[in-house]
């Protein structure tokens, strides 16, 4: 059973490793694309497919923890908050490119930002934040209520219990729910497509801070779809080089979150 | 005992959850410095009652509350600082409950809440609250492990340390003993006597037995209202004012 299920997991891993071989090594990282994209690296790419995800989280990270712990710890149960947990269901079922198209009329035109790395990481956030809040929520409901109970017993006013038992106690879970956040906004093609990647941008190889905010940028997402589908000529192992690295990346943060997560599990405390 | 004193008074006190009504126009008064236990069945409203006391009803979804409770002279509905009411209160639940931290920062959490900094006064505190629940002798030696590792005794003991560790006035335990073995519930209940003639102390239990061990005054609430409050001996003698309560403290029903 278990066989049946991480086969198919390391076929896949392994063909797109395989077929990327020929050109995987340290200059297909810190190197652009070159030649119209039918060879070089993927320094552009990457590095603007992170500044995109760690900008967005920037972005949604607060938001989201900030109003989970609302919903979970301030907002009495009344028809609002009832219509306020249903819309954040909602809108984590909605397909990204609607979330392309709001983010494009509401962070390019309507605020100004114009294509760029701030409205692509906008519409990125917006995108992650329901996932976020949903997933704070739970990890903050799975702390015992008796918990709370005890510390409101001896005096302590509710943003103290949740500083000090509730926050300590969920982190666990909140993080976990953010990890699995960085991979879906590492992989999202369409939001960033309306909002601010393009398709190609030479950038200074190896300086990390490359881009600005307000720039456009590259990502891994959409230079994958670029070069399979829209440039001809591309050597075989490009593509997969390309599909590689960003399932590398993701599975890296993957690997992160479980570390951090037996961890923290080592020092469970109830 | 001066009969005057009065520390809790409660008038009319009525309670609803939603269309349930838990308590119904209870009245009574509770004097400083006594052991007053609250006996009755279950559902009867015992617990209601010590949530209101400390307001912490507050927080319960639907529940509606009318009549008047006073603290210490002072209107609890009125005040503005409802955590000084608190802290003037120690409130000990029916399960043992350690926080998950350290056996040190269980009891410090409520000084610390307060504005306690001072690495010293803390464990003099410490020190203190865990000897007055006679615990200190079994933890001294390891106040960096996690509360929520020690016996369910233990636990209930660290619980009865944290009700003390912010200094109130008044102690309220919800039947105390109900997740713990016979042994440690008679230490606890000579921690109870000592502690009687400092602070007001309010016993709501389901043991009878245990009220009139402890108790200087007993109330009988039933199905929410009071059914007989009156001395230890008058309720436990052949003839209180009630049929009801001479039937329950001898075990015809309950």
């Amino acid at each position: 059973m278990t066989l049946l299920l991480v086969a198919p997991l390391v076929l896949i891993v392994g063909y797109i490793f395989y077929q990327a071989l020929p050109i995987l090594s340290l200059d297909f990282i810190f190197t652009n694309p070159k030649d119209g994209m039918r060879s070089g690296g993927i320094w552009s790419p990457l590095l603007g497919t992170c500044y995109l995800v760690l900008l967005s989280l920037a972005i949604s990270t607060p938001i989201g923890v900030l109003a989970a712990v609302f919903l979970n710890e301030y907002a009495k149960d009344n028809w609002f908050t009832r219509m306020v947990n249903l819309a954040v269901v909602n809108l984590a079922g909605v397909p990204s490119i609607v979330h392309a198209l709001f983010g494009l009329g509401a962070f390019v035109l309507f605020a100004g930002l114009g294509k760029s790395i701030l409205a692509a990481s906008l519409t990125l956030a917006i995108m992650t934040l329901p996932v976020i809040i949903a997933s704070t929520k739970q990890a903050l409901a799975a702390v015992p209520m008796a918990f709370r109970e005890a510390c409101w017993n001896v005096g302590a006013t509710r943003w103290q219990t949740i500083r000090h038992v509730v926050l300590p106690n969920s982190i666990n879970g909140i993080l976990t729910g953010l990890i699995l956040e960085v991979a879906h906004a590492a992989g999202e093609t369409a939001p960033i497509m309306f909002t601010g990647a393009v398709f190609y941008k030479a950038i200074q190889e190896g300086d990390l801070f490359a881009y600005g905010p307000f720039d456009q940028c590259m990502a891994l997402s959409m230079h994958l779809f670029t070069i399979s589908t829209q440039v001809p000529g591309v050597p075989h192992a490009l593509p997969f080089g390309t599909a590689i690295v960003l399932l590398g990346t993701v599975l890296m943060v993957n690997a992160l979150s479980i570390i951090v997560r037996t961890r923290l599990r080592a020092r469970k405390k109830w | 005992m001066v009969k005057t004193d009065v520390m809790i008074e409660i008038k009319d006190l009525h309670v609803r959850y939603g269309r349930r009504e838990v308590l119904r126009g209870v009245t009574l008064d509770v004097y400083r410095n006594e052991v007053l236990g609250i006996i009755g069945p279950s559902q009867s409203g015992k617990t209601t009652l010590l949530k209101v006391i400390n307001r912490t009803i507050d927080s319960v979804p639907g529940a509606v509350v009318s009549g008047t409770v006073k603290v210490d002279g002072e209107d609890i509905r009125q005040i503005k600082d409802v955590y000084a009411l608190r802290r003037k209160i120690g409130m000990v639940a029916p399960l043992p409950v350690g926080l998950p931290m350290t056996i040190f920062d269980n009891v410090a959490f409520a000084p610390r809440m307060a504005g306690i900094r001072d690495r010293r006064q803390l464990e003099k505190r410490v020190e203190s609250c865990l000897r007055q629940a006679a615990l200190w002798d079994e933890v001294k030696d390891r106040l960096d492990t996690l509360g929520t590792k020690l016996s369910g005794g233990q636990q209930q003991r660290l619980t009865i340390a944290r009700a003390l560790s912010h200094d109130p006035e008044i102690l309220c335990l919800d039947e105390f003993s109900i997740a713990i073995d016979p042994v440690t519930t008679m230490r606890i209940e000579d921690v109870l006597k000592e502690l009687r003639s400092r602070m007001t102390i309010i016993l709501v239990t389901n043991l009878v037995q245990q009220a009139r061990r402890l108790a200087d005054r007993i109330a009988f609430l039933f199905n929410g209202q009071l059914e007989e409050i009156g001395s230890t001996e008058v309720i436990f003698s052949d003839s209180p004012r009630s049929r009801k309560t001479y039937e329950y403290v001898n075990g015809v029903f309950g």
